[in-house]
């Protein structure tokens, strides 16, 4: 029949020869004939190898197990252990055959019984059959007692309880002579140890030094050829006793102390120039890493490993950089050592070498040696395979940014990945790169002439795109004036043209996607502040934009398109340098839970126009360009302070209030940034600021913070009236009469004065221009919790230098879930004015569930011109 | 311990399959078609050890035939691959030189073979002589 089979050319034939066999064999099972059902079942399992089915041969094993002749019991067992596994229920039918062939008389039958049992073996059959392996373990014969003590491994395995019962035999079998014997006894002990601690304490106190005795005849026999391997006498038997040992001297220093002597002899007598010599080698090095201290081993076991690393086999170099692993824990310094060649192993052509290689770097990387390492790998980063690129660059960005010794050598290590990788470069590790960039103010010139420079050479790696156009849209003067030229660098001359060039490049290359496009987009707005010259090609540019199929470019070049082209009055402080990033906020972020996606509420449909709620796979990348419309702040505190305006948040199709989102208590604070939504839109003229603003200035006392639901995020807000003469202009389609505000200095943006899990209380300003000392505050509250609240009061109280007064509020009952609001009028005025901001604490007493609640904070975000 | 044993030429095709852990029966083959493509082409300088879903898989060509071995990742990879050895210089002298269609046609006295060399996916014997002496023992009870 295999001849038959191999005879067949094509697929199709060999099945049709495989289903004629199987009728065959199925006729021939049911007219129950005995003397080809051997046959029978050995062709099954022949048709059952090559991937058919063969179900309907299980239960003529069972049969010609029950046979009583030695061929058929054999076919029997061979097909039981092929066609069945433990988790078929025939196989319960067969524990009685097995139990009845381990008793019989004839040895080899037992022999077969228990290999069976010990490759199929189930729990329930482990707990039926135990006494009966436990008693052949003292079998007169060798091949029975040896299979018994395998099979009791298999037996501990399903029932660990039965553990106990081996312990004695097992010891018995370690004063075994015969290597079978005493091998599958090594391992029925290392077995049971590995279960019960029991057992393990009595190995340890009984054997231990029987098993040193053991090793040291095995390792000073003299040549035996039956069980010679390249000279060694059974290095199987040693590896075995190693491990034995290992388990047995692990925590304990006694055990530990016993066996010093002879690892010390097999480390140091074991020939290492084929392969099961260095295969004890290496056992013999796990075990000394792994048992109690004993230094002088270890410096011996390391010297091996190196010895290992250095070798021109793949198989020994991949083994010690295994163990290497495990050995830096135990002794970090004896492993950099080898650095050198652990590196060599990174480069290595083999996969498996390399993953290793490259594993063991990271961990040896340190603050002393993170400049020489990082060097080599971005170095071998160029010509490594791009399968392997991925793992790679991720190492490298870790390592660099765990240890980077200063910005500049962060920054410059950044761009070189960036420039070899950059495609395989996470966002994260990106945007931690912009913030890095965003806060080294000194570094600012250099790192966009380094960047404009691995943009010539580079242009295909998206990441670093994105980076080089962040930073020319942010410092594109830099550039071109060479400003904060470093001793380092080499001067370069770049037009205020060639600048406009790489956005160009970015903005059009078909492989560049919608992040680095809007990117390029915004890049362009602000260098057609800063580069006048060019500002009719960057116009140009934006214009081609707006043909755009991504609704969100298209958008964006409509927007900017009008605040170049009708706003050139505010262009310039509307694309004015984005505030540094804070590092700590951005830190806290990645640390925490990334915010999967921002709570959007109703507004959520409305707001997607606008794109600034794009789903925000990454919230930082919206905050850096989609919403990146920085606007000075109206005062002249400069760096102090972080001001950002979302001013692209108003209501574009709706005039509607539905547009205020409720962000989620807890969702971090940035990312209300972006959906605090907007007061209700174009009812007066007092609220033509629609533009969402809110402001809190940097240096917000503590307070403050731990009011807030993410402590770790510093909320930038910013309120500028600049920004509402562009948004307005959008609005021209929709209310096209309404007037550009001419008192803008009058007019400030609401801020969210007060949050906790419960409660919100937002502020709008308002002022008259004939007495700008004093200001109206109305300040509305909203409940976040599902609970009505009662007996609402609000109290609040000033410094000397104010005047409060307050109106009475609007009712004394909040509605649960935001579902209305209190408003209560304040009159504050300010004596300092222009010299000192508001300041306020708040006290805020209500009744929920009938349980009075209290919460106090206090108010020092208001609008710094107030 | 060894998960399971492998014998396959260079097409795929096994020839020997030994499992000391239960697998379904789809999930068998689908481990057999891994593992060829896991070994089959590997640079023959490479090392012969392959991580293999939770496991490592120990390789070593003869002529066509592939012989992997599935064991714990916490194994002694050299000792296995001298393991495998082994298991070939004795088919190699039980079936004097040895070659892919000794095992398809004797592929019954290649299991019982694996089954005096391993059991329980631990090694029984290391002795190529005993394990000799005892398959022509067995053959005469027939």
């Amino acid at each position: 029949m295999i001849r038959a089979i191999r005879a067949c050319k094509t697929a199709a034939e060999e099945r049709a020869v495989v289903r004629k066999e199987c009728a065959a064999i199925r006729a021939s099972v049911s007219e129950n004939d005995h003397d080809y059902r051997h046959r029978n079942l050995a062709k099954l399992m022949f048709i059952h190898m090559l991937g058919y089915p063969t179900h309907f041969g299980q239960m003529e094993c069972l049969k010609l197990i029950a046979a009583a002749g030695f061929p058929e019991k054999r076919i029997g067992y061979l097909g039981l252990m092929l066609l069945l596994d433990e988790r078929q229920e025939v196989l319960m039918l067969v524990t009685n055959s097995l139990k009845q062939d381990l008793n019989h008389n004839n040895q080899y039958i037992v022999g077969l019984a228990l290999c069976a049992l010990g490759n199929i073996c189930s729990a329930e059959m482990a707990r039926d059959l135990a006494p009966e392996v436990e008693r052949l373990m003292q079998f007169r014969d060798p091949n029975i007692r040896k299979k018994a003590a395998l099979c009791s491994i298999r037996i501990i395995r399903k029932v660990p309880d039965l553990a106990e019962n081996f312990m004695h035999p097992a010891t018995n079998l370690l004063k075994e002579k015969h290597h079978g014997v005493l091998i599958t006894g090594v391992q029925l002990c290392t077995e049971i140890c590995k279960v019960s601690v029991e057992a393990l304490e009595h190995f340890r106190k009984k054997c231990t030094e029987v098993l040193v005795k053991v090793l040291k005849d095995v390792v000073n026999s003299p040549y035996a050829p039956e069980y010679d391997i390249a000279g060694i006498t059974d290095p199987f038997l040693h590896i075995r006793l190693l491990r034995l040992l290992r388990v047995l001297g692990q925590g304990d220093a006694d055990a530990s102390d016993c066996m010093n002597d002879i690892l010390a002899q097999v480390a140091t007598k074991t020939e290492s120039n084929k392969n099961a010599g260095n295969a004890i080698l290496y056992e013999c090095v796990e075990t000394i890493m792994s048992i109690e201290d004993t230094s002088g081993l270890r410096v011996l076991a390391i010297n091996i490993l190196g010895r290992f690393l250095s070798n021109r086999d793949n198989n020994i170099r991949y083994v010690a950089l295994n163990m290497l692993m495990k050995a830096i824990t135990v002794d970090a310094q004896a492993v950099q050592r080898h650095r050198a060649t652990i590196l060599e192993c990174v480069k290595d052509s083999d996969a498996s070498i390399r993953k290793r290689a490259l594993e063991l770097i990271y961990v040896l990387v340190n603050d002393s040696n993170v400049k020489p390492l990082a060097k080599e790998l971005i170095d071998y980063l160029e010509v490594s395979d791009p399968e392997f690129k991925g793992d790679l660059t991720a190492k490298i960005c870790s390592i660099v940014e765990k240890f980077s010794p200063e910005k500049i050598w962060y920054i410059d290590q950044m761009l070189k990945v960036l420039s070899e990788a950059g495609n395989f470069v996470k966002d994260e590790v990106w945007h931690a790169l912009i913030v890095v960039i965003s806060n080294a103010s000194d570094l600012h010139g250099y790192t966009v002439r380094s960047l404009y420079r691995a943009f010539q050479a580079s242009v295909e790696q998206e990441c670093l795109v994105r980076v080089a156009v962040w930073c020319i849209g942010e410092y594109g003067e830099m550039l071109v004036n060479n400003v904060g030229m470093l001793d380092i660098e080499e001067p370069i001359t770049v037009t205020e043209s060639d600048a406009v060039d790489v956005i160009e490049i970015a903005i059009k290359r078909h492989t560049s996607d919608l992040t680095t496009r809007a990117m390029a987009l915004i890049a362009l707005l602000k260098l057609s502040c800063r580069f006048p010259s060019c500002s009719e090609r960057i116009r140009d540019i934006i214009v081609q934009c707006k043909g755009s199929l991504v609704l969100e470019l298209q958008q964006r070049s409509i927007e900017f398109n009008s605040i170049i082209g009708k706003h050139q009055n505010i262009r310039s402080v509307l694309v004015e340098r984005m505030p540094v990033l804070d590092e700590a906020t951005y830190n806290g972020r990645r640390a925490g839970s990334m915010p999967a996606t921002v709570s959007m509420s109703s507004g959520a449909s409305l707001n997607l126009p606008n794109g600034v709620a794009k789903p925000p796979a990454a919230p930082l990348v919206d905050l850096l360009d989609l919403s990146s419309d920085d606007t000075p702040a109206p005062s002249s505190s400069g760096g102090d302070f972080l001001h950002d305006l979302l001013g692209v948040d108003i209501s574009v199709g709706s005039s509607s209030s539905g547009m205020t989102q409720v962000p989620k208590a807890g969702t971090d604070v940035l990312l209300d940034l972006l959906s605090i939504g907007t007061p209700p839109p174009a009812q007066s003229s007092l609220s033509t600021p629609d533009i969402l603003s809110s402001s809190q200035d940097n240096k917000m006392p503590a307070p403050t913070l731990e009011r807030l639901s993410s402590p770790s995020s510093i909320p930038i807000q910013a309120s500028s009236p600049a920004g509402a003469a562009p948004m307005m202009d959008l609005l021209d389609g929709f209310a096209p009469n309404l007037p550009l505000p001419e008192d803008n200095g009058l007019v400030y943006p609401s801020i969210v004065a007060f949050e906790s899990s419960a409660l919100r209380l937002t502020f709008n300003f308002s002022k008259t221009p004939a007495n700008l000392q004093t200001t109206l505050v109305e300040a509305s509250f909203t409940n976040l919790s599902p609970n009505i609240y009662t007996d609402f009061i609000f109290q609040a109280a000033v410094p000397k230098f104010l005047q409060l007064h307050l109106d009475p509020a609007s009712g004394n009952t909040l509605p649960a879930s935001g579902n209305g609001s209190i408003t209560q009028n304040l009159r504050v005025t300010n004596s300092l004015h222009g010299k000192k901001p508001l300041v306020m604490r708040i006290r805020i007493a209500y009744k929920m569930n009938n349980k009075d609640v209290l919460e106090e904070g206090q108010i020092n975000n208001f609008p710094r011109d107030l | 311990m060894i998960r399971f044993i492998l014998l396959q030429n260079r097409q795929g095709k096994t020839r020997l399959a030994k499992y000391y852990v239960p697998f379904e029966e789809s999930e068998k083959h689908k481990v057999e078609y891994e593992v060829h493509r896991l070994v089959v082409n590997r640079d023959p300088k490479h090392t012969n050890f392959v991580e293999f879903r939770t496991h490592k898989v120990i390789y070593r060509r003869y002529a066509g035939l592939f012989f992997s071995l599935c064991v714990d990742i916490t194994d002694n990879e050299l000792a296995y691959l001298e393991c495998i050895h082994l298991f070939v210089e004795i088919l190699d002298h039980f079936f004097s030189n040895v070659c892919e269609l000794d095992l398809v046609f004797n592929f019954h006295k290649v299991y019982l073979i694996l089954d005096e060399f391993i059991l329980a996916g631990e090694l029984q014997e290391t002795s190529k002589k005993a394990i000799i002496e005892r398959m022509g023992e067995l053959e005469k009870q027939e």
